[in-house]
């Protein structure tokens, strides 16, 4: 600011005298409540980092004066939550899951903790509604048909060990043949059970090829799914002759599934959840419609 | 004999990329490497072709030609900027636009750093680049400094972005946020930077004014700190010569720490520095007017300069970042407040005594809804950074709709502001051909703002307070897929507001086109005088 200032007009404030391509600078204060505001800032700044950890130091930062911190906030959040339950998650993992159902309070309590637990962990494959994805591999959990048993204690054991998982050695476990991959059957053989499968769920089929189906059912297909492919809920062997299908009933669908077999995997909740919200997710999953 | 040392080391590029390119371990390696071997091949044939031709450069002249190129090259490159943002907000309102034939190449995360690159860096980056040629030249009174040089950092930029861009979509990343650029193409960056520090600070040093122009304090604070943040935030290993992977030399918390020093900082000095110095100069030149106080430019300078690179923490809140460092970055971002407003209040003020022309001329019509948007996203910043209110507003929509009021708000209309300037003048025209289109991309562009920030507004907002509810045992009331269900209508509305916006940037294009071809020229002189 070496240049001189100039007045344009009378009355007008100078400018700083000087001039880049046609742009001058008034010389006008900084407005007063700008500065003031600023000031302001840097006084409640420097309180701030005075009464909470700011300033590093030699081997740790300056504490604050008030001692706050981010995780021991968090943590007293969660222990409120906590010790407020406390009493009514032990009884719930007391309880006999059979009976749960007559203690109103604790249902209650097991439904609203169910929920949440399922809408946080079990939606991303079962759907928010929990009527699973169709043909995908995600059964629904609304209906009666199920692959490893629908009453209480056989939820809540599929929901602690999971299914197919290699993290849990009490995992539900199972495996269907590769039966055209590994050349067990050979193509017209497929072709036939496949027409079978077909007839057992009353869809339309070849009956010729469904006749010659019959036997290769019997002999490679009956040990799990049972010889009138009721399923088998012990060795999570799908029920054939209905119109719900883990992977989808059309004829090519069924064609995959027996060429190349199937492999659906669920965690094992155990290691994500605790005692008391895998009971409450599993009388919440029970309570949904089909629950035996 | 200087063309002939540019001629053996073309040779040389486009020879080593060939080889890189036969050695390559990956796709993106495999195209970047063609494209340099493309590039520099064609580069050598202009070199040979001009060999022994005689060179006429008339040094009185301003250097124009690079700030034509570099006009062409925001208008173009934001235009693909605000396609691909469309676009992208189209596949997040409809998710079936995640074509199956697309996966791996145009699904929303392919897409996404490519349109964030592409309007920071392309669009924002030429015009940062072609202002400042623009500027420095006349607030110093003299022809920019190396010649050509300033022709390499051109073509060098333009070069970044096609190889960012190509590699982004064949999976040729970092990771980093507006730091997504593999190794290779972070040393092009680098080298092109170097030039365009040396171009700039060059031009101010054979100034023949007796004093620095404020506008250009704030484009050489820009150029030095985003040297100095791309330095540091890119440091990393290449796996192979040959493949565009790299290993980050950092880790954990310090790598997140270092990742939004630098991501908070190339919003404070590419977007906020940099833009500020366009303001500087765009809006007193249009508005006739003296800029309002020189001692406010002055304080305003050197606080925001100060303060700006401490609040990269607040992105940081309630993670592993100590708790130290959140409070710092928290309350230097509230002390940020003021020194941001400052280029507000010189903006604005400087339009005192010829508030009339907000009704005669849309340019700076556009130029004021610019500076009010710059002082609406840099009062909602510190508040967002206060740990109170990022609790809620952390990883919601409200992030978004926050940077989009500043980006296309204050970002984009200035450089539209300042493309409306310099295209008559550098085209020698009498006038745009059009100030009724302009008018028309005033509104669309205002209008597709306020629908983007208002819908990330709510959709954020609900978001945050969806996604910390809890029952009265403590249990969460939503599944995240419920908010996501919940957020459908402003996603859609979003996609409008974005529309709205890239019309008015096409309506810009074809205004400014038919500047060039229709308006009649006029006689002006482009000799280097000093203005006094």
């Amino acid at each position: 600011m070496c240049a001189k200032r100039v007045t344009t007009k009378p009355g007008e404030v100078p400018t700083t005298g000087h001039s880049w391509d046609g742009i001058e600078e008034y010389d006008n204060p900084m407005p007063r409540w700008w500065v003031w505001v600023f000031y302001a800032t840097i006084v409640w700044a420097i309180g701030y980092s005075i009464a909470h950890p700011a300033w590093p130091m030699l081997t740790r930062a300056t504490p604050g004066l008030l001692g706050s911190s981010t995780r021991a906030d968090v943590a007293a959040e969660i222990k409120r939550f906590d010790d407020a339950n406390a009493t009514i998650k032990q009884a719930l993992v007391d309880a006999d899951l059979t009976t749960v159902s007559a203690d109103p309070n604790l249902m209650s309590f097991a439904q609203n903790a169910g929920a949440a637990v399922f809408r946080t962990n079990c939606t991303t494959c079962h759907g928010s509604g929990a009527n699973g994805v169709e043909g995908k591999g995600y059964p629904s959990l609304l209906d009666d048909d199920w692959l490893w048993g629908g009453d209480i204690e056989n939820i809540h054991l599929t929901i602690t060990h999971g299914i197919r998982n290699t993290t849990d050695e009490d995992a539900r476990y199972s495996e269907m043949p590769k039966f055209g991959v590994d050349e067990i059957l050979e193509k017209p053989q497929i072709d036939e059970v496949v027409e079978y499968v077909l007839k057992l769920s009353g869809q339309d089929h070849d009956a010729t090829l469904a006749l010659a189906g019959e036997t290769v059912f019997v002999e490679n297909c009956a040990a799990c799914h049972m010889e009138d492919g009721s399923g088998d809920i012990t060795q999570g062997a799908p029920k054939l002759s209905d119109a719900i299908w883990l992977y989808g009933g059309s004829r090519e669908k069924i064609a995959e599934t027996v060429t190349y077999a199937r492999f659906g995997v669920m965690p094992n909740w155990n290691a994500i959840l605790s005692e008391d919200e895998i009971r409450a997710v599993a009388l919440y999953v029970h309570s949904r419609g089909g629950g035996q | 004999m200087w063309d002939y040392l540019k001629l053996v080391v073309l040779g040389l590029f486009a020879v080593g990329a060939a080889i890189a390119a036969n050695y390559a371990h990956d796709t993106a390696y495999l195209v970047n490497a063609i494209t340099v071997m493309l590039a520099a091949g064609l580069a050598f044939l202009v070199v040979l072709r001009g060999i022994g031709e005689p060179k006429f450069v008339n040094k009185n002249e301003y250097m124009d030609g690079v700030v034509r190129a570099g006009v062409i090259a925001t208008a173009v490159w934001g235009v693909v900027g605000f396609t691909v943002g469309v676009f992208i907000a189209s596949q997040l309102a409809w998710p079936w636009l995640n074509y199956e034939a697309l996966q791996g190449m145009g699904n929303f995360g392919r897409l996404r750093p490519l349109h964030t690159s592409a309007v920071i860096f392309a669009f924002g980056g030429n015009a940062l680049i072609m202002s400042a040629f623009y500027v420095v030249q006349r607030t110093s009174a003299t022809r920019l400094w190396g010649g050509n040089l300033a022709w390499f950092v051109f073509w060098g930029w333009q070069l970044v972005i096609v190889l960012a861009a190509a590699g982004y979509v064949l999976g040729g990343t970092q990771s980093k946020e507006y730091a997504e650029p593999v190794w290779y193409v972070d040393l092009l960056i680098t080298v092109v930077w170097v030039a365009f520090l040396a171009v700039f600070a060059g031009t101010l040093m054979k100034r023949k004014e007796p004093h620095i122009y404020v506008a250009n304090w704030f484009y050489l604070a820009f150029i030095i700190t985003i040297a100095m943040l791309h330095l540091v935030n890119n440091m990393a290993i290449p796996v192979s010569v040959f493949g565009s992977q790299s290993v980050q030399v950092t880790s954990g918390v310090q790598d997140a720490m270092i990742q939004w020093w630098y991501g908070h900082n190339a919003v404070g000095f590419f977007l906020t520095a940099g833009f500020l110095g366009m303001m500087y100069y765009f809006v007193p030149k249009q508005a006739e007017r003296p800029v309002f106080s020189y001692k406010l430019s002055i304080i305003h300078f050197w606080a925001l300069i100060f303060l700006y690179i401490w609040a990269g923490p607040h992105h940081l809140h309630y993670t592993a970042l100590p708790d130290w460092a959140q409070t710092l970055g928290m309350v230097m971002s509230i002390v940020l407040w003021m020194p941001s407003w400052g280029g507000m209040i010189n903006g604005l003020m400087t339009l005192s005594g010829a508030w009339d022309k907000l009704r005669t001329d849309p340019v700076i019509r556009m130029m004021v809804v610019s500076v009010g948007f710059y002082g609406m996203s840099t009062f909602e910043g510190p508040m967002m950074a206060i740990k109170a209110v990022n609790s809620l507003s952390h990883y919601t929509d409200w992030t978004i709709g926050h940077v989009h009021s500043g980006a296309l708000g204050w970002n984009g209309m200035i450089t539209f502001g300042a493309l409306y300037f310099l295209t008559p003048r550098l085209w020698n025209r009498s006038g745009l051909y059009s100030l009724k289109l302009v008018s028309w991309h005033f509104w669309l562009a205002t209008i597709g703002i306020v629908l983007y920030a208002s819908a990330m507004w709510v959709s954020g907002i609900m978001e945050g307070l969806m996604w910390r509810e809890v029952d009265a045992n403590g249990y969460l009331v939503n599944a995240f897929a419920d908010t996501v269900a919940a957020k459908y209508p402003m996603y859609v509305v979003r996609a409008l507001g974005g529309g709205l916006y890239l019309t008015g940037g096409l309506i810009m294009c074809y205004n400014l086109w038919m500047t060039v071809r229709a308006q009649p020229s006029r006689v002006t002189s482009h000799s280097v005088v000093p203005a006094e």
